[in-house]
């Protein structure tokens, strides 16, 4: 059709795209009326709570839950046992919400109660009894590497995973080409050097909730927070036996996710307690829950080593990793092993890496999952090579950089890709050559992620006054209404005020793939814009049949249909409202859709630039400035894009220097809260300046790229750079929080 | 439970005294109700003392300041006499929790709850500071350091409520100071909390000092040691050195997640040495 050929992003002038419009759901945001996972509420409703395992590890003899059934006001007590059989996809997912056998970490569910009251349910939690048989424990991934560390899962590791090792690896990954030794052997300079990153929480703030009503005719309501409802009603259907269609979910507002409200914690119970009870159930947890019963990401132990030339040529690149993810097999290493050297052109490197089991809850995604502590780590050698070969970081990175036709260290072959850009923007911005005080020091890393595309389902509906209606099954996490209202706005040539677009339900559109893997501008973006196109041409056909010529003789053109030429006819343009007004009389409602499992998401790439202070005296860090340079493809709506890395350097930050996982020695975790689990505060932080770049993505019609995840993979590294070149000595253990950093300053002396 | 909001010291006396489950007196509440909503704290009665007169009152006495227990930091922050006097005092409670806290958090509130990393103890602590008690047997003043007795304990007996804090008569050429070291710039828990209050003489010479810390023991610590070797100097980097030896030496911390031994042992004694700096400024005037 004519009119995907004027369509090429190079040449085209956006007159919406590239603005910066209110958000859509701004206004309910700010007053307090739009509605969170715990604002829903229905008649009759029972609350429903979890009792959780004070124990790491142990194996469940007996729950004796008699005496809390017969407590007045309890509805129903259940365990993992009322779920019977459930598909083998599904057992870890469950296990990790109400456990089988055994216990396999603090926090753990055992039981559920169903009661008319949190008082009535927090003392019947108190009245079920567990005989527990404590097993031994291990929550650091080192630990658990060890060939005699306690087991947590008997099978053991698969094919992958050398006879002899600890039964709590579960997988060995290994990507790369060439041979990184011969690499060595041409390199001026090897270094070697072994780091540590502790497991860090999304950190969002609106605690998991949901509402959950099963019905004895099999048909199923629930209306929760998450990132994904059609994964939620895929999990939960599978879990409890119903069928897809059957079950209705519904996402809520969400007050953060950031990949940890990916899956299900809370979801299955309150339906099975809904189905015991023959009531609705709600469930909130608690941000106690939340930080040990939910998911955090992965800890990480590696070793990198890198050579390097005189002149700043990588020569030779190896890394091994260990992430321990959880009682539960899938933490994110592969990703971390697939992404570190993603930005460099190498002739030999490998990557290995080790997924392993420990008694902590079953890690989540979070942001660019398993990327950030990859790169710390590599990051953190280059920088390391740079300074002691006296060479600059950025050119050095530049030298090393990947370009189009690149065989990516992970496999594929890259097509155009902006990481260049990023490091060029570095290199000339004031930030690059502000001077800097005593006590300070500049980092810089660089970082990828693949970014994502998947199933999408968009409806676009156009009134019958010209308004337009926009379905999309994407929960809206970071100002994504905004910028799907706006490229159906730049599409139809109507104002951005035109448009109201709406989140719908899992019985209102086909599968939406989980609001992740930096997907939703990309794919529901570019299902949004072929949406459009079917609705215009269904108005070309439209106005055609008005002005009896053939519909290919119609074009649209500022919201409008129009003859294609002179030859087509003589007719005043019929703007969208007009043709939407006899839409009854043409044939009936117009409406435009797309489905896909859409591809082509293109990869991206950040260079961060960082400037840390370090108290010597207490070891203390302050950021002082930091700069953000990522590729963005296109930006849609340059806020959000800005948001997106703000955000990611802003939980990198928090994450390098104080967010971490602190389990006892009894594998208990000690800081299950805000006070000791610290997220950086407005007043840490430095306004965060950024620097878009935009690349075009040849996958999407307008260029766009996938942002979310990308601004995170950068900054654990960028910060340890900064703060080892401002204390004068590498620090390889993250957070780097005030005793570590001013141990190293003192044992360095 | 029962909520009780008197509105006299007696009542309030009458009503602790007579309950027989767990009772609690409600001040700001910013440490009680959090209490109670992690279900750590699970009160049979609680006594709010915001409406009992002469609670929120600061009022000049012998020289010196006495503060109501209901007056929150907000309203301590905005009183120019008490800050000329112990600014250091202030800026201690001051540093408690956020805008939103300091509408309601109170000095006496901070004490009673007898955290070992309360803000306000070792500033109040330095400054010399005492309690007024009102109990079914009458009334009683202490010093500030006898209050808290380990980690969520205090000397207060069954009935007996804080009724007031005296910070005595400012001496000419004195000054003080409280710092903190916590991870974070603000909204969170001292990891090291030092307070710090001395006096010169017309040649310069420290003629009197106190030297608290707080959090590095199960109460705050009163280092009598760092006291004798800042007086009779003048408070020069020999001073300070010795100042912060004795710091490290006196503090007696625990290894948990907020930090080390060695970490707490050392930032002691930094945190001491910069205090003492500006409490000497501030004698300077
Ligand atoms: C977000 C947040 C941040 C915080 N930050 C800090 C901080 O930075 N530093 C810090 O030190 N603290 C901090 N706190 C703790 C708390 O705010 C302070 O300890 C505050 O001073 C308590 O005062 P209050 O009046 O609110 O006490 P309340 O909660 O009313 O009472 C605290 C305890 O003392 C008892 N009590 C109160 N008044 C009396 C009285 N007159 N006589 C006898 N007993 C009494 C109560 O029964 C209770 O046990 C923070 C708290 C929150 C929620």
């Amino acid at each position: 059709m004519a009119l995907d050929d004027k369509l090429g992003v190079k040449d085209r002038t956006f007159k919406i795209v590239g603005t910066r419009p209110n958000r859509p759901d701004g206004i309910d945001k700010v007053t307090g009326r739009a509605r969170f996972g715990a604002d829903m509420n229905a008649p009759g409703m029972l609350t429903g709570h979890v009792l959780r395992s004070p124990h790491p590890h142990a194996r469940i003899r007996a729950i004796d839950t008699s005496k809390a059934e017969a407590l007045p006001g309890v509805k129903a007590v259940i365990t993992a046992k009322d779920f019977g059989h459930v598909p083998d996809d599904m057992a870890d997912v469950l296990d990790h919400c109400l456990a089988g056998d055994k216990v396999l970490y603090d926090g753990h569910g055992v039981a559920a109660i169903a009661a008319v009251s949190p008082a009535v349910a927090k003392q019947a939690l108190k009245l079920i009894d567990v005989d527990y048989e404590v097993l031994p424990h291990v929550t650091d991934v080192d630990a658990a590497m060890k060939p005699d560390a306690p087991v947590i899962r008997e099978a053991g590791g698969d094919e992958t995973v050398p006879d002899g090792m600890s039964k709590n690896a579960m997988h060995r990954f290994e990507f790369g080409h060439g041979d990184p030794e011969t690499g060595f052997g041409e390199a001026d300079l090897v270094i070697e050097r072994s780091f540590r990153t502790e497991a860090a929480h999304q950190g969002y703030i609106e605690p998991n909730a949901c509402l959950a009503t099963l019905a004895p005719d099999g048909q199923a309501e629930l209306w929760c927070c998450t990132q994904g409802h059609y994964a939620v009603r895929d999990m939960c259907a599978a879990i409890l036996g119903l069928d897809k269609g059957m079950l209705r979910v519904t996402a809520s507002e969400i007050g953060g996710g950031f990949g940890g409200k990916t899956t299900v914690f809370i979801e299955p119970i309150a339906l099975m307690l809904s189905k015991k009870t023959g009531r609705p159930v709600k469930m909130v947890m608690t941000r106690d829950e939340v930080f040990r019963a939910s998911g955090p990401t992965a800890s990480t132990s590696s070793d990198v080593k890198i050579g390097m030339t005189k002149d700043g040529t990588i020569t030779g690149a190896f890394a091994e990793f260990r992430y321990q993810g959880g009682a539960y097999p899938g933490s994110p290493v592969e990703f971390g092993a697939m992404a570190c050297f993603a930005p460099y052109d190498l002739k030999h490197v490998k990557t290995v890496g080790w997924d392993v089991v420990t008694n902590r809850p079953k890690q989540a995604a979070y942001r660019a999952p398993g990327a950030p502590m990859a790169a710390f780590a590599t990051e953190s050698v280059i920088d390391e090579l740079c300074q002691k070969l006296g060479l600059d970081p950025v050119e050095t990175r530049l030298k090393n950089a990947a370009s189009e036709g690149t065989k990516s260290a992970y496999g594929p072959t890259f097509p155009q890709i902006g990481v260049k850009a990023t490091l060029e923007a570095a290199k000339a911005h004031p930030h690059y050559a502000a001077p800097l005080g005593p006590n300070q020091g500049r980092g810089v890393a660089t970082g990828f992620w693949f970014n994502f595309g998947g199933n999408t389902c968009v409806s676009l509906n156009v009134n019958a006054d010209g308004t337009v209606s926009l379905t999309e099954g994407n929960p809206d996490i970071g100002g994504s209404r905004a910028s799907m209202t706006m490229m159906a706005a730049e599409e139809l040539g109507i104002p951005y005020d035109r448009i109201r677009t709406v989140i719908a339900d899992t019985g209102s559109l086909g599968l939406n793939d989980v609001t992740d893997g930096s997907r939703v501008t990309f794919a529901v973006g570019l299902s949004t814009i072929k949406a459009a196109r079917d609705a215009i041409r269904v108005m070309c056909e439209r106005a055609a049949m008005v002005w009896g010529i053939d519909p290919d003789a119609v074009e649209w053109e500022d919201g409008h249909a129009k003859p294609a030429g002179p030859n087509a006819g003589q007719f005043p343009p019929m703007s969208l409202a007009e043709i939407a007004a006899q839409a009854s009389n043409t044939g009936g409602p117009i409406a435009g859709h797309h489905e896909v499992n859409a591809e082509g998401a293109g990869v991206s790439f950040a260079t961060h630039l960082v400037d840390s202070e370090v108290d010597p005296e207490t070891g203390a860090v302050k950021t002082l400035r930091y700069t953000v340079f990522q590729d963005a493809g296109k930006a849609v709506h340059p806020s959000y894009v800005e948001g997106q890395f703000q955000g990611g350097a802003v939980q990198g930050i928090g994450w390098a220097l104080n967010e971490e996982y602190i389990y006892g020695e009894d594998g208990k975790l000690q800081n299950a809260g805000f006070l000791d689990y610290r997220v950086p505060v407005a007043s840490d932080l430095p306004m965060i300046d950024t620097v878009i770049l935009e690349i075009p993505n040849p996958g999407h019609p307008y260029g766009v790229r996938g942002v979310g995840e990308t601004s995170i993979v950068p900054p654990l590294a960028a910060i340890a750079n900064s703060v080892s070149n401002a204390a004068g000595v590498r620090l390889t253990d993250i957070p780097m929080s005030p005793p570590k950093v001013l141990e190293a300053i003192d044992a360095a002396g | 439970m029962r909520y009780e909001a008197p509105s006299t010291l007696e009542n309030a006396v009458a009503l602790l005294a007579g309950e027989s489950g767990s009772a609690h007196v409600l001040a700001g509440g910013t440490d009680l109700l959090v209490g109670m909503k992690s279900g750590f704290t699970e009160p049979d009665l609680i006594v709010d003392i915001k409406r009992i007169d002469g609670m929120h009152t600061v009022t000049q006495e012998d020289g010196g300041w006495r503060i109501g227990a209901a007056v929150p930091g907000i309203q301590l922050g905005e009183h120019d006499g008490v800050k000329a006097d112990w600014p250091g005092v202030v800026e201690a409670l001051e540093l408690i929790g956020s805008t939103q806290i300091q509408g309601r958090a109170t000095m006496a509130g901070n004490l009673c709850n007898a955290s070992p990393a309360a803000d306000s103890v070792p500033a109040m602590v330095a400054a010399d500071a005492t309690v007024r008690i009102a109990g079914p047997n009458g009334s009683r003043d202490i010093p500030v350091i006898e209050v808290a007795t380990g980690p969520g304990q205090t000397s207060l007996a069954k009935g007996e409520i804080v009724e007031s804090i005296f910070l005595p008569a400012r001496p000419v050429r004195s000054g003080d100071a409280y710092l903190r070291f916590i991870p974070r710039t603000e909204m969170d828990i001292a990891v090291v909390g030092c307070g710090v209050s001395l006096t010169l003489d017309e040649g310069g010479t420290c003629t009197a000092a106190c030297v608290a810390l707080g959090a590095v023991a199960a109460t705050v610590l009163l280092v009598e040691d760092a006291a004798r070797v800042l007086i009779g100097t003048a408070v020069d980097d020999a001073a300070l050195d010795a100042l912060a030896a004795a710091c490290s030496a006196a503090a007696k911390p625990i290894d948990d997640k907020r930090g080390t031994v060695a970490f707490r042992k050392k930032v002691s004694g930094v945190l001491a040495r910069r205090a003492a700096k500006i409490a000497l400024e501030r004698a300077k005037g």
